[in-house]
């Protein structure tokens, strides 16, 4: 676990004295920003702290999650390819704003992994140049990822024409 | 009535003679989408080495292929290329559903895997297991044989017959409510 305090400093100087919700738990270090200010942090960190690269951008839903306060949690893995600093940054969003500025400007890489969060959670990347699904057939409807998706679905499987012998 | 055959002359039925060909040169289409098909490459290589039962002639062309071998899950999304593909293939041909994900759905139940590719296209053979051996692959292809010289026709007859139509009522998916209410409760209390 690298020492994180210095990128702390950092932000507390270019954002001011908000109240950083910075934890650490079983060696993650996490930092929690609200939702306006999440593009602006992850800028700041890519291009003045050295955060070089996307490790993954990813979702959790938090329907019926205890004490859980808001619906989806983003998820942004960061890594400074020189100190080996990394940094959880979270991002908590709650309908019907499901939106966020895309950080594809920031890293190419971003471009799948938001398509997939797309895909499944219904999370809009605001500037995302090409926001499709990515692993679900186009007309697909829903978002099943989410927990009030039903886990059997709403049909789909069972939703094609049966080949017989005769048409074979 | 006898009449004296010459030499090298065998006689036979022709649906006999055209079952026995088509048995022994089975061309797989290997439709192998998950870890089953791990084990159906298995099945082909040197160890196991299915050439002796004259099915070694993968083809990952549909138009050269007359048996399918489903090895692995199919979800929603890869179902209407699996219909494809079967349809590109030349009768006669047939089909093994190789393991539980391909016949059942097995473990995933969930909204995108089919639960059982024999709901949307016709399955001759069904392999059971998670994943099964390449031997078990073997003896549902010399069932299929056994299958093929059995009911196989010259024309193709076997294919059109209205059983095969009808989908099997196990597979037809009972609406809830629809359960009988009158069954007898075993152990007799109600
Ligand atoms: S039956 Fe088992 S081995 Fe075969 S595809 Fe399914 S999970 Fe994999």
């Amino acid at each position: 676990m690298v020492d994180l305090s210095g990128v702390l400093e950092q932000l507390k100087s270019r954002f001011g004295e908000r109240s950083w919700d910075y934890s650490e738990y079983h060696k993650n270090q996490r930092l929690v920003v609200a939702a306006d200010l999440c593009f602006s942090v992850l800028e700041f960190l890519k291009k003045t702290c050295g955060f070089d690269m996307l490790i993954d951008v990813t979702c959790v839903d938090y329907l019926h999650y205890r004490g859980a306060k808001d619906r989806f949690g983003l998820v942004y893995i960061v890594l400074n390819t020189v100190t080996g600093q990394r940094l959880i940054v979270r991002a908590f969003l709650n309908e019907p704003e499901l939106k966020i500025p895309s950080v594809v400007p920031l890293w190419e890489g971003a471009n799948w992994l938001e398509r997939e969060v797309f895909d499944m959670y219904g999370i809009e990347f605001t500037g995302h140049p090409d926001l499709r699904r990515i692993l679900l057939p186009d007309e697909f409807v829903g978002f099943p990822l989410r927990k009030d998706y039903p886990l059997r679905g709403r049909g789909e499987r069972h939703n094609f024409e049966r080949i017989t012998r005769g048409e074979g | 009535m006898e009449i004296e055959v010459p030499e090298n002359v065998a006689l036979t039925k022709l649906d006999w003679l055209a079952s026995w060909c088509r048995k022994n040169s089975l061309w797989p289409m290997p439709f192998a989408t998950a870890c089953c098909g791990i084990e159906l490459m298995a099945t082909g290589a040197s160890r196991h080495d299915v050439a002796r039962f004259g099915a070694e002639v993968f083809r990952f062309s549909p138009r050269q292929c007359d048996l399918m071998i489903v090895a692995g899950r199919v979800v929603m999304k890869m179902l209407p290329v699996l219909q494809r593909i079967w349809l590109q293939m030349p009768e006669p041909k047939w089909c093994i559903s190789m393991g539980a994900c391909a016949s059942t759905g097995g473990i995933f139940d969930t909204y995108s895997v089919v639960q059982g590719i024999d709901r949307f296209i016709p399955v001759d053979m069904y392999v059971p297991g998670c994943p099964p051996r390449p031997e078990q692959l073997i003896q549902a292809i010399i069932d299929l044989q056994d299958k093929i010289q059995r009911e196989g026709s010259f024309l193709g007859n076997e294919f059109i017959t209205d059983a095969r139509q009808q989908p099997k009522r196990a597979l037809q998916e009972l609406e809830l409510g629809q359960v009988p209410r009158s069954l007898p409760i075993i152990g007799g209390k109600a």
